[in-house]
């Protein structure tokens, strides 16, 4: 599906390389930055609130994405690796580390454990690997809450808030612009990975391992190297987390928050840096939804409280299987249609 | 005598369990020829060629490229060497466009790292460039300039057995190993594959091992033939001498007399 305008010709290749081929594209992203920076200004804390859980969830989400959308890994241990990053943040900045060393420590750290629990993917595959992965998930579970003199065991860590310069980014307002930062930065590399030789290394192994092998990708260097991108970007979202919330305890990273995270992947489409971005942004906002719907809808009915509040369980699960049945390629599908409808209109030929 | 020696088979066995695959099986090929393996179905051809790539190591013998031994060298690292293969079912990236299949064959090529392609601009882009205008040298040589921005699963089963043979080109072969390339393909789209292998043989001057049904296509391209049957080498000559051989004969049409 190729969605760009006709009479849209290049002289150049470097030009045909480019993210954003046309000039309307190109206007559409750096109002969106432009956006991005003015909106905290605008909105109220709650809302900031939640534009900081979406930018975490899209730097773990979009990391899950590599892994699983573009080497076609799946992980279920997404959960585990934040909470790598969240510890290793959190014990660093209690050895006196300014954050700006610490996330990426904290990323660079989960990145070795990562590829340490992806080397089974060399002889496992799809679901197999996936159980791999579960047991990676409880194995750094377990580690966490015995390793007491560093993670502080069930109680966890208490750190203090990140300190830019004599700053404290104590609130949503001044954390928002970390979080803001952090999630273009890594999307834009995890773009860059993606369009370069790599991206395309991890493509060809989800597609077709053996005639990757046989066209010169070594599967071992790049499943690794898969693993560890995606645990990066896992630790530094763990990292992020923990500095905004300050109290780190491993029940905040349990097997729920990695399917939570796959379930993003899935539903904002695999294979797609964009895809990462929708998933984590809807599944970020659907119980705030939900939530919204059930606090109006007291003021009518009391009663609904207590059913919305049981029915977000069963909505996540019920989005996940009606996003399966009826858009399987995700929500980044739903955006190209949507991009090809107003190419056209209101001419539709 | 340099030319002999380009690639080497040298009384190579391969089993899966109790099944010989290949049964002591030795054979040269010269510096630019086109030469084929011919042979009944489960003959042991494309073991043979699987062996060549590296898919499945040989369980004694010796593969030898350009007088060096080349039997246990990873898969993977066998492209570097000039030694590069197509699939006898179709093995495409279909998830990918036809210009990202035949970029991943320039993989070995491109010398940036991670970190550089994190940055993009520079380095990257430069390489990605240049390595642009050697596959659109390739998409040019074998007519692809219509669908080379299309996914590969949109294709029909004549042009992606064409992409997997330009995707083989991308990687600068020098020995091209075809399993099968006019299998499942109608008479103009053969004589279009033929034409292909004829001029990337004589222009590019790319040895080429040719794996063929199609007795017309073998007997024609080709500048020598080796016979298999049940794992074992049973002719090997230039192509008037090995469709009159007749041990050939009998494997392909069955014999009471010899067995």
């Amino acid at each position: 599906m190729n969605y760009t305008n006709c009479g849209n010709f290049k002289s150049d290749y470097s030009k045909d390389t480019a993210l954003f081929q046309t000039g309307f594209s190109r206007l559409c992203i750096y109002s969106l930055l432009i956006a991005l920076v003015v909106m905290p200004f605008v909105l109220d804390s709650y809302f900031i609130y939640i534009a900081n859980m979406i930018f975490i969830a899209v730097i773990g989400a979009v990391g899950l994405n590599i892994l699983t959308g573009f080497t076609g890994l799946i992980s279920l241990g997404q959960g585990a690796f934040m909470a790598v990053g969240a510890f290793s943040a959190g014990y660093l900045s209690l050895q006196g580390m300014p954050f700006y060393l610490t996330i990426p420590l904290a990323g660079i750290i989960t990145a070795v454990v990562g590829a340490f629990f992806g080397i089974p993917s060399l002889r496992l595959k799809g679901l197999y690997l996936s159980i791999a992965t579960l047991a990676a998930q409880f194995i750094i579970e377990f580690i966490i809450i015995r390793a007491e003199p560093i993670t502080g065991g069930v109680i966890g860590l208490s750190i203090n808030y990140a300190n830019f310069f004599g700053v404290e980014l104590d609130d949503d307002f001044k954390f928002y612009f970390l979080a803001m930062i952090l999630a273009v930065s890594m999307t834009m590399a995890a773009t860059n990975i993606t369009r370069s030789k790599i991206g395309r290394a991890f493509l060809s192994i989800r597609d077709n391992y053996i005639a990757a092998e046989a066209m010169g990708i070594g599967l071992f260097r790049y499943k690794l190297m898969a693993f560890a991108i995606s645990s990066f970007y896992a630790g530094v979202a763990g990292a992020l987390w923990a500095y905004y919330t300050t109290i780190i305890t491993v029940e905040n990273f349990t097997i729920m928050v990695s399917i939570q995270y796959l379930s993003m992947v899935i539903i904002g489409g695999l294979g797609s840096v964009l895809g990462g971005i929708f998933g984590a942004t809807f599944l970020i906002l659907l119980p705030e939804a939900l939530q919204f719907i059930s606090d109006f809808g007291s003021n009518y009915y009391p009663a609904i409280t207590q059913i919305v509040g049981s029915l977000k369980e069963m909505a996540f699960g019920l989005v996940i299987i009606l996003f399966l049945l009826f858009e399987p390629e995700g929500l980044v599908r739903r955006w190209k249609l949507t991009k090809a409808y107003w190419k056209l209109w209101p001419f539709s030929y | 005598m340099e030319k002999q020696n380009f690639l080497n088979v040298k009384n190579v066995y391969l089993s899966f369990g109790g099944i010989m695959a290949i049964a002591g099986v030795s054979f040269h090929v010269n510096e630019g020829e086109i030469f084929s393996i011919i042979g009944p179905n489960g003959a042991g051809k494309t073991s043979i060629l699987n062996t060549i790539t590296g898919i499945y190591p040989p369980d004694k013998g010796a593969i030898l490229f350009e007088g060096g031994d080349i039997t246990r060298i990873p898969v993977h690292k066998r492209p570097l060497k000039g030694i590069v293969r197509t699939f006898q079912n179709l093995e495409l990236f279909k998830g990918m466009t036809v210009l990202d299949n035949l970029m991943l064959s320039r993989h070995l090529k491109m010398n940036y790292g991670l970190l550089s392609s994190i940055v993009w601009f520079g380095k990257t882009r430069r390489e990605e460039v240049a390595h642009r205008r050697k596959v659109e040298e390739v998409i040019d040589f074998l007519e692809l300039t219509h669908i080379r921005k299309k996914y590969v699963y949109e294709l029909s089963y004549g042009l992606q057995k064409r992409v997997e043979l330009a995707r083989a080109m991308c990687l600068e072969p020098r020995l091209l190993l075809l399993d099968e390339p006019m299998a499942g393909m109608n008479t103009e789209e053969t004589e279009d594959m033929a034409r292909y292998i004829i001029d990337l043989n004589e222009e590019r001057g790319i040895t080429v091992i040719l794996i063929e049904h199609d007795m017309k296509v073998v007997m024609d391209l080709s500048h020598r033939v080796v016979a298999i049957d049940f794992g074992e080498k049973i002719c090997e000559g230039i192509p008037k001498e090995v469709a009159v051989n007749p041990k050939v004969l009998s494997a392909y049409l069955g014999e009471e007399k010899w067995i």
